[in-house]
């Protein structure tokens, strides 16, 4: 099954247009839900579909929109998170700015779902032309008919409005989000209570990913069933991975979940092998914030299994000897690269991106950033790296939004795999300032294709 | 009502209580009192969605409700996690909670000045009590602290941003109290700082009370700043007829002065009467004030530990002689 599901017309000539899109079969699902479907139909389409939160987490997406309080009278709201601000992922922003109405389409079909009048799409600062280009796929949706009062003589009423972020991570959270797009500053709320129950406006409100509601389309198209056909296990159809590092064909690919992961970096329809032809040494399966594997861990999993593009798969071993799908950032680093250095990089990120409301995270990140700082330009100390170790444990899991473990995550994950590295550049205080580890070291990284 | 409603049982550290539904963790321990109270820094019961921020009061549940016996996966913070049936809940008992707590107070010290032997709040600082109960008296943070400059945000206040431990109670009391809000929290991350935007003035008749919600000595009463050590002072609950607020007060003496007015803070710091800037700036003439007795400190500080209310009758006469 090489089908694929939502970048099936992405050749075609024009696809970010309305005529074009509607040509190859676009707004099918939406007359079909219209006429025949009621929302209970498609929620319970979506809960059959197995279809999981692509933003990272991988919660179901059809309970997620069980939770939802419907109390009488109160507008309910559905908005789409498209503040992609994970280094390494991209994979929102191909998909907005090539085929914008599959996103239109799957935010009407979300909000029949969910009885929702109002949608918003919060985009993040920087995707400001993207911004364009889904404004005028709105007004292009509006003018045929698909936006509006009692749309296709349905009955349903659907405004949807785009609205900016100004740049900041933090707002891909979603109660972040939400305190953003009221107008306040970004800072996570504290749960519960759940968007499920007081979100926007203290209105019950859902959040998903651009991707998540995407994939609506081909679920009401052709069924949460067929849908479930793709995949392997509970991780159901197909997902769209941002490739990227050292690798000879970057870019978006939209993967049947349950390929191996030695086929997607290896193989010539995706990442196309190693660049140069050099050693893989390490990779982030699933954007910044999911643990690094080492060599040996990225093909096969600690037991000795071919390891799989899967929310499972990637997973096995817990934090130990696994990682995290995450929202599909996958950065592939070869032998020349520095661990310490990109930890750093990280660092440095979540350092940036922490909002300041919590204070493990607002003074943990900054101190882990000056400390892998230290280490990476030759004044670190062998203490310093079980300080970070012990930095990152006081962060993790006690902070008010997943920030702080993401932010501690790949530093616990570096140090666990690449603990010599560390210890390297302490030991080589000059060397370590103009040469990478990879460089020097007579360690050679075992093939792992061969 | 309270009657026809279900309560909720709730052991915190082997300590049963009853509470009704919707009490929080730290609410509920309040009730119970004594040392199963988890601390709070950024938590005020009076103000609005304060709380969650500081993490202090992370506790483990290790029983989740008579339904539901699963424990909770993470710490959660007591001050804004509702109470369920049969829950259990770890504070002291904990050594994870513990541990966290003790990563808190080290996070929470690495960019403060602690310039304590020169700040007012020394005494009566809630940071000062937790790193005494919770912190190390090393730290591990080798670089430079964050710094700011001294803002002066109107004719009585005195912002010392680099003190701040950025609880936000005074942005909560500002908007909760006061008609405007002209102060919040500018940047982001570590360089977040409170602010009025473009340096302007703060002018509200309980714009004061910042001054007492303040956890730290971040904001400080420019008509007692370097005047005496709070200890050095004696406490007592006095009034006034005030035409805007309650004029409940404590005066805090030096000898015949008023050094500074408060604001009556209960046993966990928390004002439950605020005062006008009037009470807290202007009056600062004893005849200003019919004074009560001597103010009953029993939190955790210094000047509870002057034992000076023991003495007060021998000083009763003194006081009403003027």
């Amino acid at each position: 099954m090489d089908r694929k599901l939502l970048l099936e017309h992405i050749g075609v000539e024009g696809i970010h247009t309305h005529d074009v899109y509607r040509k190859q079969g676009g707004y099918k699902a939406v007359e079909k839900a219209l006429k025949s479907m009621s929302p209970d139909d498609i929620v319970e389409e979506v809960k059959k579909s197995g279809l999981r939160g692509r933003g990272g987490a991988g919660f179901p997406t059809g309970m997620k929109w069980s939770f939802i309080a419907k109390p009488e009278g109160v507008p309910r709201h559905f908005l789409c998170n498209a503040d992609e601000s994970e280094p390494g992922t991209f994979k929102d922003r191909y998909l907005m700015e090539k085929i914008p109405h599959l996103l239109i389409e799957g935010m009407i079909l979300s909000s029949y779902a969910l009885g929702c009048n109002q949608s918003y799409i919060y985009i993040r600062g920087e995707y400001m032309y993207v911004l364009q280009i889904l404004e005028k796929a709105i007004a292009e949706a509006y003018a045929n008919g698909w936006l509006g009062k009692n749309i296709k003589g349905s009955g349903f009423d659907l405004d949807l409005a785009v609205t900016t972020g100004a740049g900041a991570y933090i707002c891909g959270e979603e109660t972040a989000l939400i305190e953003s797009l009221e107008g306040k500053r970004g800072n996570p709320r504290i749960k519960p209570p759940f968007p499920a129950v007081k979100g926007l406006w203290g209105r019950p409100t859902v959040v998903n990913n651009v991707e998540t509601i995407a994939a609506v389309v081909p679920i009401v198209n052709e069924g949460g069933d067929a849908y479930a056909q793709f995949g392997i296990g509970r991780s159901t159809g197909t997902k769209l991975i941002s490739a990227s590092g050292n690798i000879n064909k970057p870019g978006v690919y939209e993967i049947n979940m349950g390929i191996t992961v030695e086929e997607f970096i290896y193989s010539d329809t995706y990442c196309g092998g190693m660049k140069n032809g050099k050693k893989l040494k390490a990779c982030v399966p699933g954007g910044s914030s999911v643990p690094i594997l080492p060599h040996y861990l990225v093909c096969k999993t600690a037991a000795g299994e071919d390891r799989l593009m899967s929310y499972e798969s990637l997973s096995d071993g817990g934090f130990a000897t696994g990682s995290m799908l995450g929202s599909g950032g996958f950065i592939v680093y070869d032998e020349d690269q520095c661990i310490v250095r990109n930890t750093w990089n990280f660092s440095r990120f979540y350092h940036h991106e922490s909002c300041g409301q919590c204070s493990p995270c607002r003074e943990g990140t900054g101190w882990m950033e000056k400390v892998l700082h230290r280490l990476e330009y030759g004044h670190g100390k062998m203490e310093d790296i079980d300080l970070l170790w012990d930095i990152q444990r006081k962060i993790e899991g006690n902070t008010i939004c997943p920030l702080g473990d993401a932010a501690a995550w790949p530093v616990a994950a570096a140090i666990r795999h690449f603990r010599e590295e560390f210890e390297w550049h302490v030991n080589e205080p000059k060397l370590c300032v103009t040469k990478n580890y990879g460089l020097v070291t007579e360690k050679k990284f075992e093939p792992v294709n061969a | 009502m309270s009657e026809t409603n279900p309560k909720f049982k709730v052991t915190i550290d082997g300590v049963e209580v009853e509470v009704d539904p919707g009490t929080t963790i730290l609410n509920a321990a309040r009730l119970i009192g004594g040392d199963v109270v988890p601390p709070a820094m950024c938590y005020y019961s009076s103000l609005q969605g304060s709380g969650g921020k500081c993490r202090t009061c992370l506790v483990e549940v290790s029983k989740g409700s008579e339904k539901d016996p699963r424990p909770m996966p993470k710490l959660v913070v007591s001050c804004s996690t509702p109470i369920m049936d049969g829950m259990e809940v770890k504070n002291k008992s904990s050594e994870k909670v513990m541990d966290a707590r003790a990563g808190v107070v080290e996070m929470l010290l690495i960019n403060h000045p602690l310039d304590c032997p020169i700040c007012d709040q020394a005494g009566e600082c809630d940071l000062q009590n937790l790193a005494y109960e919770h912190g190390k008296s090393t730290t591990r943070y080798e670089f430079e602290r964050r710094t700011f400059d001294k803002v002066d945000i109107g004719e009585y206040i005195k912002l010392h941003m680099t003190r701040c431990i950025l609880c936000y109670r005074c942005v909560y009391t500002a908007n909760q109290l006061t008609d405007q809000r002209e102060h919040g929290i500018l940047n982001r991350g570590d360089a977040a700082e409170i602010g009025t935007f473009i340096e302007k003035n703060l002018k509200n008749e309980f714009i004061g009370n910042v001054i007492d919600v303040c956890p730290v000595g971040a904001l400080t009463d420019k008509t007692f700043r370097f005047r005496s050590r709070v200890w050095y002072t004696k406490p007592m609950d006095a009034h006034r007829d005030c035409k805007c607020c309650s004029g409940k007060a404590v005066v805090w003496m030096i000898g015949d002065e008023v050094a500074r007015v408060t604001a009556r803070k209960d046993q966990y710091g928390e004002v439950k009467e605020f005062i006008c800037n009037e009470c807290r700036f202007e009056k600062k003439e004893k005849s200003d004030w019919t004074i009560e007795g001597p103010r009953h400190i029993d939190r955790n500080s210094v000047i509870s530990a002057n034992h000076y209310e023991v003495e007060a009758p021998a000083h009763t006469p003194l006081l009403n002689k003027a």
